[in-house]
This record gives C-alpha cells, sequence and structure tokens, in this order.
C-alpha cells in the first residue's frame, strides 16, 4: 500500500538498528558553506591546531602546512578562530 | 523435571535484585528513586561484596542512567537499570533511542504515580506513558513472577528475532516492599538459562557483514541519521520485532517452565471457561480479583479473569480467544488518560472487538491512582456492577471512577 520510493531498499532489506550502511563521506558537506577557509602558507607554522579542533576532520597538515579537504569542510569558521598565527581567513564563497 | 529450588523471604524489590545477582550482567547503571530504590542498594551490596563482576554506574540522572545502559550495550555489554514514576519521565528520548537501536536493556520499572501532587504509591501512568517507545512491558502478579519474569526478560529482549530493550514492572509497594516467599534456581541454571547475549549481524558502511556491536575491529554507526527516505522503514523494523516477541516470550516461558515448575504466558486467565462476566487488568490487583471472583463463585455467580502479563506487545489474539464468550467485560485502568475516551488498556481490549461478530459488553473502571487501595469488597463491586450490565444487555456508562470520593 505505497507509491514506492522504488530506488531504496524495503524495510526488510535495510540493515537493523539505523546502522550506516554507506560511509558518511558520500555525503559532500562542502556543498554546504557560506564562508570558506583560506591558508596562508607564510604564516602558517603546521602546529596542527586546526586539524586538532576541526569538527569534520577536514582540516590535516600536509608537508607541514595546513590543508583544508573542501569537498567536507562546512566552512564553520573554527579553525580561522583556534589559528593562533592567524594564518586562516574565512572569505566569502 | 524442575530443578532443586531455595524458598528465601524476599520482597518485589529483592527478588528483582537477586535475580540480577544470578544474571550477573556486564553493567548496572542506575539512580535511586521510591519504591524502586532497595533494588539498585541490595545491588550494590552485591558489588560491594564482589558476589558479582558487574561494573556498577552511580550516575547524577535517570536520563545519564539509561545512557549509559545504551552505551554499554552497544558495545556488546548486558546492562540493567531500574527506576520509577519520575525517574522514568526523565528517562523519555533515551527510551525510544534504546529500543530503535534495538538495544537488548532490561529494566525493572516499580510502579508509581507521576506528580503533581507528588506521590509515592503505585499506579500505571508512568509505564502507560512509555507504551508506544517500543520497549516490551511486562507486568508482574507477585515477587515471584517479578524474580521469574527478571531472569526471561534477557532471552526475550537478546532474541535475534526481537532485540528490543524490556520492562519488567511491579507494583509499587503494593510487590515491592511486601515480603513474600520467593522459590529460587541455582545460580548455575539461571547461568546456563541465559547463556550467552548473542548479536545479529548488519551490513556496514564497508558494505561487510558484521556483528550489530560497537567493536574498533568491526566499526559501524548505530542510530544514523535517517531522512524520510529510510526512517520509516526503521519504524517498521520495530513493529515486526514486537509481533515476533509475542513467540519468543511464550517459547521462553515454556523453557523456563521445565526447569522452574512455572510457566509464564501472555496472559493468565482465571475460571473463564464458563464466566459470563469477567475482569481484566495488569499486576497485582488481579491476584486479589481472583479471591473476589472465588467468593462470587459460591454465590453461583460466574466470575474470571483475565490477567494481561504482557502489554507490550499486545496479546490480541489471546484476549479475544479467551473472552469472546463472555457477556460483559470490565477493564481495570490504574492510569488515567486525561481527555480520552476511557484509559489506554480498556481502549486497546475495545477496540480488538470491533470486527468480532460476537461483541462482549466492555467498560472500563479506573481505579487505584495514587496506589488507593483496591480491596476485595472493591472488586466484588465491580463484578456486581458487571452483572447488571450483562442483564441490562448494555452499556450504560463505558467510563467509571471506582473508590474515588463522588
Amino acid at each position: 500500500m505505497s507509491h514506492k520510493i522504488s530506488e531504496f531498499p524495503n524495510w526488510r532489506e535495510i540493515p537493523m538498528a539505523g546502522v550506516a550502511f554507506m560511509p558518511s563521506t558520500v555525503v559532500k558537506t562542502g556543498d554546504w558553506r557560506t564562508f570558506k577557509p583560506i591558508v596562508d602558507e607564510e604564516k602558517c607554522t603546521g602546529c596542527g591546531l586546526c586539524h586538532l579542533f576541526c569538527p569534520d576532520g577536514a582540516a590535516s597538515i600536509v608537508d607541514g602546512k595546513a590543508k583544508i579537504d573542501y569537498d567536507y569542510c562546512k566552512g564553520c569558521g573554527i579553525c580561522a578562530s583556534e589559528c593562533p598565527s592567524k594564518a586562516i581567513e574565512m572569505v566569502k564563497e | 523435571m524442575s530443578v532443586k529450588q531455595k524458598v528465601l523471604g524476599l520482597t518485589g524489590d529483592e527478588a528483582i535484585a537477586y535475580a540480577i545477582k544470578q544474571v550477573d550482567p556486564d553493567v548496572v547503571a542506575a539512580y535511586p528513586i521510591t519504591p524502586q530504590t532497595i533494588i539498585v542498594e541490595r545491588f550494590s551490596e552485591y558489588v560491594h561484596n564482589g558476589e558479582v563482576h558487574t561494573e556498577f554506574v552511580s550516575v547524577e540522572s535517570e536520563h545519564s542512567a539509561l545512557s549509559a545502559c545504551v552505551g554499554a550495550s552497544a558495545t556488546g555489554a548486558r546492562a540493567f537499570t531500574a527506576t520509577a514514576s519520575q525517574g522514568l519521565a526523565l528517562m523519555w528520548e533515551i527510551l525510544y533511542i534504546a529500543a530503535s537501536m534495538r538495544l537488548p536493556i532490561v529494566m525493572a520499572i516499580v510502579n508509581r504515580a507521576l506528580s503533581a501532587p507528588i506521590n509515592i504509591h503505585c499506579d500505571h501512568s508512568d509505564t502507560m506513558g512509555a507504551r508506544d517507545s517500543g520497549w516490551i512491558q511486562i507486568y508482574c502478579e507477585n515477587s515471584q513472577e517479578a524474580y521469574d519474569t527478571t531472569i526471561q526478560a534477557w532471552r526475550i529482549a537478546e532474541h535475534p528475532k526481537v532485540q528490543l530493550p524490556v520492562m519488567v514492572n511491579i507494583d509499587g509497594f503494593v510487590l515491592s516492599h511486601t515480603l513474600e516467599n520467593v522459590s529460587t534456581l541455582p545460580d548455575e541454571e539461571v547461568k546456563k538459562f541465559i547463556g550467552e547475549r548473542k548479536f545479529p549481524e548488519v551490513l556496514n558502511h564497508e558494505g561487510r557483514i558484521v556483528p550489530l556491536i560497537l567493536d574498533p575491529e568491526n566499526p559501524l554507526t548505530m542510530g544514523a541519521f535517517a531522512m524520510y527516505t529510510h526512517y520509516f522503514e526503521y519504524k517498521r523494523q520495530q513493529v515486526e520485532a514486537m509481533e515476533n516477541a509475542k513467540e519468543v516470550i511464550k517459547e521462553v516461558g515454556e523453557e523456563y517452565a521445565k526447569i522452574s515448575g512455572r510457566k509464564y504466558g501472555l496472559v493468565h486467565s482465571y475460571k473463564l471457561e464458563d464466566a459470563e462476566i469477567a475482569l481484566v487488568g495488569l499486576g497485582s490487583t488481579m491476584g486479589t480479583a481472583k479471591i473476589a471472583a472465588d467468593n462470587l463463585r459460591k454465590e453461583g455467580v460466574k466470575a474470571g479473569l483475565l490477567r494481561i502479563r504482557v502489554f507490550r506487545p499486545f496479546p490480541k489474539e489471546e484476549i479475544i480467544k479467551n473472552l469472546e464468550n463472555v457477556k460483559a467485560i470490565g477493564v481495570l485502568d490504574r492510569c488515567v488518560s486525561f481527555g480520552g475516551f476511557g484509559s489506554p488498556l480498556f481502549n486497546e481490549v475495545r477496540c480488538i472487538f470491533y470486527d468480532e461478530n460476537v461483541k462482549p459488553l466492555i467498560s472500563n473502571y479506573i481505579y487505584g491512582l495514587g496506589g488507593r487501595d483496591m480491596p476485595v469488597a472493591q472488586i466484588i463491586d465491580v463484578f456486581k456492577d458487571l452483572k447488571k450490565t450483562a442483564e441490562k444487555g448494555r452499556v450504560e456508562e463505558p467510563v467509571k471512577f471506582v473508590g474515588v470520593r463522588e
């Protein structure tokens, strides 16, 4: 008794308990962003605080410098706020 | 052949604590609240004495107690908690989370009225409010049943076709603080009966089939976000699990009977074979009602009763089968639904007869709020009122209040 949303599995097929059956990485949350963090590599000391504070795991240190993964960065600005070297600037998209 | 048992003098609370001692769960997280306090008080003594291996977590609220159980159960531990009334109310949002994350937690509820005004005595308003939270609800008639049900609950909750949390309910003070003879199984029999917790398998986000347990070796995310494209299907699964629980409760009851000699099902009928009038209700009052029915039968009145042991899942088929030949049924509700048409048990009992060809006359008797006593004489009055209804052939006043000062 349903107008099926047929591309999805039915209730007998999906894993129980609301267990995630696909990785969260398929959802590119970078689309949500209004402000984009831009790293000034001159100022960045590679301390890694942005990496520790980023709630989405979108900031990492590559070759001693902060690198933002824009596919997943939601633009919250915590990295810019926490950066002791003022090396990250939030710029309107 | 049942095994040799030891008879102990235990209150309802102590009977539950003793059963939990024998189950020896991995985690107990609880907060004291009258009339439940004795359960966790006794249990904490067992922990102190080293009689159990349980990690006992003293939390700052009931919300935290159930949250701790959710976390523990998700990692594969057996988790137990107990509460009453306001404590259950404070657990509210976690009740739904525990059930929909399909965590087989066992919780003892000592039924107590809700504030205001503050009252510490029995009625069923607390758990009736939680009836749609997805927990299995079993209401016990006496301390023996409280002991037996607390052991059975793990097998029901953890059954692969069920995977739902279970509430074991006893009436505040009437059972929780009243000493009874309770036959107890040897520790090893209880251990053997409950066995080890098993885990169903699910597909994780890496496309692997893994056990439903939080394990760093086999990562998975539980209770993750679901939109309108998927949420409904998870709820449909819970409906199915509840339906499956009916058979499982009966199977577990039969297996338990083999070792204990005591058999429990979804409902318990008493003298219904030829009954013309019958009462339906939950908990300890139905024990008192047996005496009322016996007294009336001495006067030639064909009175019987049906105690609903399992309220969730609702045993529709058993209720119809037991009551279809009765002329007039009185449903005893120790709970009130403000603004509703009668109280929950009445509503559901009356509803299931709608499609039946022969419909008994069904009326609601609301009683015992805030622990007001329901003595034998008052139950006899209810039976006599039902007799009048049966003679008239129609229900004149469907919802009545028993024992309130008019």
